[in-house]
């Protein structure tokens, strides 16, 4: 009982990180099913909304507003900057460079990528800052089943709660509301779009907005989990395999290979680690991705889009 | 009037097929191959400005001459081929890495067999070479998903075998020979009896080696394989229907482009760095290089040269120049000065000159023939 104890504990750790991947993924995913971009700058942008927003509250704070106000006012000015800079990106780099193929802009992005982290860094300061948004202490489940019970971290349930919110909402989002309709026909074909009195620019604005958001989000759980610091943006790194495994045009699959993602990690660590050296977690993610790949291209969930090679 | 090629008759195919037809071209190549093998040895040999110190030669030649053929590999590769590779700072990894291990003598004993493979220490060149060969072994065997998948798809998969061979150098201590801080330290440089040391020497070590090679992949992509990979480029389904086979094409590509990586990667870990860490060539490198083909021009060979020139001078610049104006800087600033600036300069790029420096130069060309005629 001991060893299945173990392995539930292991195996809900990995979904629950695996939540967090999915949050990242889901910014990608939008932002790809709506202009056809692979946004490489997803992980700098959860990197700017967790300064923005740690900054703003530390000061906030430091001046004696009380804490609820603090937390108010500082998510709208991160939620500013996010606007900022989906206008930013929009206007002068991603307007500009309509009707290229996904190479070149998918290349632009890792130029935009750059400038973000810069900006953020030299603006917001470029240590690790605290940020305490949701309670991190360990929860005990099950004692009655398993000797010990099984540690579940709170900040996991939060996330996954969060998670789940954000992606009702984004459903209700694209399925329902006049601008969600917009944004899948855009994603459909924008000429077509464009001829019918869809205004584009403001369309991929919207969706820059959509995925600075989700940014933000994933910044707060990440920054509460790790702390708000540079590593955040290997994230992004990180959250393609689980873009590829759970399928580049699927919301749904962002979330399924996150969690397969981080499942599958922590328990090739854990059971498969110590007999080949440990640090499996740094790789086997891609290596998932890949294998996922040669077998099935687009993913678990995506669409049929890859061409015949 | 100058740029002229108006009179240059040709008269035997061999001169019709040379690298360089045109005689301009040639002068200025050889004046620029003089400079680089006569001027800067005897400049650095007597100290005369602006080899006062070692500093330009350390700093700014040997980097430069080692990234750009780093830079040529990814070219072949990235803007050749058209296969997207985050990957290539693991192949210059996988070429240092395994230029060490030849050095020092490789021992593998395959116990179940109850017998060993080993090999006995090879010579510096043979170990760099064959280095180069391991490289293009692996590329090819990461190339194969390239077969099924391209574009962003395929830049994942490449970015696999970045963060695979970053853990596998830092976490297997076989690969390392079992140092115990996991740096590994370069041996002595002998080429046949000759032992390169000094900052000059092996700056004539690495420019012979860049200038082959370069010349190597220079005839390479005009000729047959060069065209197969570019129709592949261009559009693989009307390659394919015109009889190239996409098999070959591709992994040809993934094999010389991991070579000369390869390569690079070993004379970097061996001439330039001298002791190393996997951290020495980590995703950042592949960056920097995918940047400095893309700012050099995709599918250029003196892009390639370019694109590394101006990728090591920028933060050099930025550097000096603040403190030139009296704004002194802090480093941090700086880095993120140079954060800032790269990225915006790929997306102007992008956005106004797609083909980068060399089309620039090339553009400079075109009006010069004219030049001061421009009708």
């Amino acid at each position: 009982m001991i060893a299945l104890g173990q392995f539930l504990e292991v195996l809900i750790g990995g979904l629950m990180s695996g939540v967090l991947y999915s949050l990242v993924a889901l910014g990608f995913v939008l932002i790809f099913k709506a202009s056809g971009v692979f946004n490489f700058a997803q992980g700098a942008m959860v990197l700017l909304a967790g300064l923005a927003l740690v900054r703003a509250l530390d000061l906030l704070v430091a001046n004696g507003f009380p804490l609820w106000a603090a937390i108010v006012l500082g998510i709208a000015f991160a939620a500013a900057i996010m606007a900022t800079t989906a206008w930013l990106i929009e206007r002068f780099v991603i307007g500009p460079l309509v009707n290229q193929d996904g190479l070149t802009l998918f290349m632009s992005t890792i130029g935009v990528t750059f400038v973000i982290e810069g900006a953020a860094e030299m603006i917001f300061g470029s240590d690790v800052y605290p940020l305490r948004l949701f309670p991190t202490d360990a929860w005990f489940v099950l004692e009655d089943v398993f000797p010990g019970g099984i540690l579940v971290n709170k900040l996991d349930v939060w996330g996954a709660l969060i998670a789940g919110i954000l992606v009702a909402g984004l459903a209700i989002f694209f399925q329902r509301t006049k601008t969600g309709r917009a944004l899948r026909a855009v994603a459909d074909d924008h000429l077509a779009a464009h001829s019918v009195g869809i205004p584009i620019g403001w369309i991929w604005f919207v969706v820059w907005l959509a995925a600075g958001l989700v940014a933000l989000v994933a910044a707060t759980v990440w920054g509460t989990k790790l702390g708000v610091q540079f590593s955040i943006t290997f994230l992004a790194l990180k959250a393609l395999p689980v873009l590829i495994i759970g399928g580049l045009t699927s919301i749904p699959g962002a979330i399924a290979g996150g969690l397969i993602v981080g499942a599958g990690e922590k328990i090739a660590e854990v059971y498969l680690g110590p007999s080949i050296g440990g640090g499996i977690e740094y790789w086997f993610a891609y290596v998932l991705a890949l294998a996922v790949l040669l077998v099935r291209p687009q993913g678990l969930f995506g669409e049929r889009i890859i061409e015949r090679v | 009037m100058l740029y002229r090629e108006a009179g240059q008759f040709k008269t035997t195919y061999v001169e019709d097929m040379a690298i360089f037809p045109i005689r301009q071209d040639r002068i200025a190549l050889a004046v620029l191959l003089g400079i680089a093998f006569i001027g800067v040895p005897l400049l650095a040999t007597f100290h005369i400005w602006p080899f006062g110190s070692d500093y330009l030669l350390w700093a700014i030649l040997l980097p430069f001459l080692i990234l750009a053929l780093a830079a040529i590999g990814t070219n072949i590769l990235v803007g050749y081929c058209g296969q997207i590779s985050l990957g290539s700072g693991a192949f210059m990894a996988i070429g240092a890495y395994s230029a060490y291990k030849l050095v020092t003598g490789v021992h593998i004993p395959l116990a179940w067999l109850g017998c060993a493979i080993s090999i006995p220490p090879l010579s510096v060149l043979a170990s760099i070479l064959l280095g180069g060969l391991i490289a293009a072994g692996v590329g090819i065997l990461f190339g194969i998903p390239s077969l099924r998948i391209k574009g962003l798809y395929l830049a994942v998969a490449t970015l696999a075998a970045q963060f695979f061979f970053d853990w596998a150098f830092l976490r297997i201590p076989w690969f390392t020979n079992y140092a115990p801080s996991g740096s590994v330290n370069a041996p002595e440089l002998n080429f046949f009896g000759l032992i390169v040391q000094s900052p000059i020497e092996r700056y004539l070590l690495c420019l012979l080696l860049v200038t082959l090679m370069a010349l190597l992949a220079k005839n390479l992509v005009r000729g047959n394989l060069g065209r197969q990979w570019m129709a592949i480029r261009d559009m693989d389904i009307a390659a394919e229907l015109i009889g190239i086979r996409p098999l070959y094409a591709k992994l040809t590509a993934f094999a010389v482009s991991s070579f000369i990586i390869g390569v690079a990667g070993a004379l970097w870990a061996f001439v330039y760095l001298g002791s190393w860490e996997p951290l020495a060539f980590s995703i950042d490198r592949s960056l920097q290089l995918l940047f400095m083909v893309i700012i050099g021009g995709l599918g250029s060979i003196m892009g390639s040269f370019v694109g590394a020139a101006f990728i090591l001078i920028v933060p050099i610049m930025l550097n000096l120049i603040p403190a030139e104006l009296g704004v002194p800087l802090s480093t941090e600033t700086i880095a993120h000065f140079e954060f800032i600036i790269f990225g915006s300069l790929i997306c102007y790029l992008l956005i106004k000159e797609p083909h980068g420096f060399a089309r620039l130069i090339s553009i400079g060309k075109e009006k010069l023939r004219l030049w001061p005629f421009p009708y």
